[in-house]
């Protein structure tokens, strides 16, 4: 056994085994191997059965087998409720997205760009979002909104998911903008460009794939929430409130189907990135 | 805009009085400088003695704390960058990586509205030998282009005045040489006024055709190349601009036209003329190609200095010359410059030797020699920035 199948198995030896067995070679070969595969599968699990269930021809609750059919994809809107909540969770995390991600980076290029009063309270109450509890932050949210008589829908979401967006939009950022050299925006301004010239040809341009990291980060968070929603959104319904409230009685297939779209949509977003990716990599190669 | 009229050929730059402070610490003091229209001007110095700051007042980058800026004889002091008819080549490039090489070339053009701004690009491109790339992105370029497409950024917008920080820093020895007689030749090319600024004395010398060399804030001299090194005025110019051996003592005696200096029971003349100071104690020196060896004692002459005798403690061959040095009791360390004519080092070390000059190649300063530091000064750029840097969290942290 060499050093390194040690390390693998990660055995400490006290003394170098003279005849190394057979048995421990064949372990340390095969057990990264099964685990692996078992930590896939115990992750997939949940989605595959989503997926599977997504064309299930169910009546009420969607927990045993009935038989295979297409309904469900073809008649999505069948189920009281579901796509109005699904068009809910799309507008609010646009919106709350659009928001966070503008207030976010002006924030983020200040902080590093900028020496400012207050600067290092302002970087210390960014990250207080991301440390707190979302159950206290909810609820003390609901408490303010309460306390204000505004009336809890889509407005108090959107404002409570900009708010908490916001944080994760900074930090993301701020790390694209320490990585540009001052050097690049002073060169603009010295090649006639002015203060606005400067932003959108020079500092937008190279930011943006930090911001669209953000914005896609941000979606993805708004999307999700469900604690935080739960306490601002008075009647109005969010993807995840429906399935929530309608895991009580059976969440309906067509939720399934919604779930099971969104995914696929995300795997062939992240595929196209990469194929582009490696495309670009190619041509780059090719020029040099 | 800065009226999208540009001179055709390089304006006057003026410096009146400019200061430039920085919490803490001020890096300019009372500048004043003419840079005359069409020159090749070198701002020569070691790290943090104010060079680039000079540079990023004339460029607007920095605003003066007082003093004015004129451009030729415009007063453009309160103006922004993008309004000054003055464009850089920054020491890191700084070309825009999200565009190609002509984009680059062209940015200037563009934003002023210029026609025909691609066309222009393309003839500022061809000027550097770069046209070819110019579907190319900047970090498809090696250091050497890189540099030349900045400065094709610069020089396509015919700027009154081209500043250049260090543009040469980042490249090998070889690319240097040869990139600082292109630059040199592009400059004669296109007339333009020149502000370069730079750290290393042979690239001052060969590029430029009036030298500053400025230390701790202030412009210490200024005249040719040719000038500064043969009669340099103080102990810093003397040493940062190659290498000087300075003697000091009192002034004993004065003829008609030169003075004589007692350094430690020797006496050195030297011509009234090339000494700043005739009374007192004086720094006199040499440069130490100027001084010859001798493995005999010489017969004294008129119109020449003698030292000696002493002992060779070093011999260093660098190919076309040798470098000994000479210890003379009482004298210290004399560094002497012999060219190789024959085969080999004239003498080993260990050698008894005298060490001579003609009284003509000597000079005087204006100071003294500074005893030798032990450590360099906490002057430079790095150690600034960070005192900067300590300020600024001082003065959050209070408020």
């Amino acid at each position: 056994m060499t050093l390194q199948e040690a390390r693998a198995l990660g055995t400490v030896m006290e003394t170098p085994a003279p005849r190394p067995s057979r048995a421990r070679f064949s372990l340390g070969r095969w057990l990264l191997p099964v685990y692996s595969a078992l930590a896939l599968i115990f992750l997939l699990v949940p989605i595959v059965y989503t997926f599977v269930f997504s064309f299930n021809d169910s009546l009420k609750s969607n927990i045993s087998w009935r038989g295979f059919t297409l309904d469900k994809w073809t008649n999505v809107c069948a189920a009281q409720g579901v796509c109005e909540a699904f068009g809910n969770s799309i507008l609010i995390g646009v919106i709350a997205t659009l928001a966070a991600t503008t207030l976010g980076t002006a924030i983020a290029i200040a902080l590093v760009r900028y020496r400012f009063r207050f600067r290092t309270g302002v970087n210390l109450l960014l990250f207080l979002p991301m440390a707190t509890p979302e159950v206290v932050l909810g609820a003390g949210l609901a408490a303010e909104f309460l306390g204000l008589g505004a009336d809890m829908g889509l407005v108090t979401i959107i404002l409570a998911h900009t708010m908490f967006c916001i944080s994760f939009v900074v930090v993301t950022v701020k790390a694209r903008v320490t990585s540009l050299d001052p050097a690049l925006e002073e060169a603009g301004r010295d090649l006639y460009a002015s203060p606005g010239q400067v932003f959108w040809r020079i500092t937008f341009p190279l930011l943006l794939p930090g911001i669209v990291a953000a914005a896609l980060l941000s979606f993805a968070l708004s999307f999700d929430d469900f604690i935080i929603t739960n306490f601002n959104s008075g009647t109005t319904d969010t993807f995840p409130k429906f399935i929530y409230v309608s895991a009580a009685r059976g969440v309906p297939a067509e939720a399934n189907v919604i779930a099971s779209a969104v995914f696929i949509l995300a795997i062939v977003l992240v595929l196209a990135q990469q194929i582009s990716a490696a495309a670009r990599r190619k041509r780059l190669a090719k020029v040099q | 805009m800065a009226g999208g009229v540009f001179a055709e050929s390089g304006a006057d730059l003026e410096l009146v009085g400019i200061q430039k402070r920085f919490p803490g610490f001020t890096a300019i003091e009372g500048m004043d400088l003419t840079i005359p229209a069409g020159s090749f001007f070198a701002l020569l110095g070691p790290s943090g003695c104010g060079k680039t700051t000079t540079l990023r007042l004339v460029a607007g980058l920095e605003e003066a704390t007082a003093g004015r800026i004129l451009i030729g004889g415009k007063d453009v002091t309160d103006t922004k960058p993008y309004q000054r008819p003055v464009n850089t080549v920054f020491q890191s490039y700084a070309l825009f990586p999200h565009m190609t090489i002509i984009e680059n070339v062209a940015f200037g053009l563009r934003r002023r509205k210029i026609a025909d701004a691609t066309g222009k690009a393309h003839e500022a491109l061809r000027l550097v030998e770069l046209d070819h790339l110019a579907a190319r992105r900047p970090q498809q370029l090696s250091g050497g282009q890189q540099q030349r497409v900045a400065l094709a950024r610069a020089i396509v917008n015919r700027p009154a005045l081209l500043l250049l920080d260090e543009p040469l820093g980042a490249l090998d020895l070889k690319l240097r040489r040869q990139m600082q007689l292109e630059l040199k030749s592009i400059q004669e090319e296109v007339g333009l006024t020149f502000l370069h600024v730079t750290h290393d004395q042979e690239e001052a010398m060969t590029m430029a055709d009036t030298v500053a060399v400025m230390n701790k804030g202030k412009i210490e001299q200024l005249g040719a190349p040719e000038v500064l090194y043969e009669l340099p005025r103080t102990a810093f110019v003397a040493n940062f601009l190659g290498q000087s051996n300075l003697f000091t003592g009192p002034v004993e005696g004065t003829t008609g036209d030169s003075i004589s200096v007692n350094v430690e029971g020797n006496r050195i003349v030297v011509p009234k003329s090339r000494a700043q100071r005739h009374s007192g104690e004086v720094t006199v020196g040499a440069r130490p190609e100027k001084l010859t060896l001798h493995v005999t004692e010489p017969k004294p002459e008129a119109g020449t200095n003698l030292l000696g005798p002493g002992r060779v403690i070093d011999v260093s061959f660098s190919g076309v010359s040798t470098q000994y040095i000479v210890a003379i009791p009482g004298l210290g360390s004399i560094v002497v410059f012999a060219q190789n004519m024959g085969v080999g080092p004239l003498v080993g070390e260990g050698t008894e030797t005298w060490v001579s000059w003609k009284v003509e190649h000597g000079f005087g300063l204006e100071d003294e020699a500074p005893r030798q530091p032990r450590f360099s000064s906490d002057t430079d750029t790095a150690s600034i920035a960070l005192e900067k840097k300590r300020a600024l969290m001082s003065e959050l942290e209070e408020a």
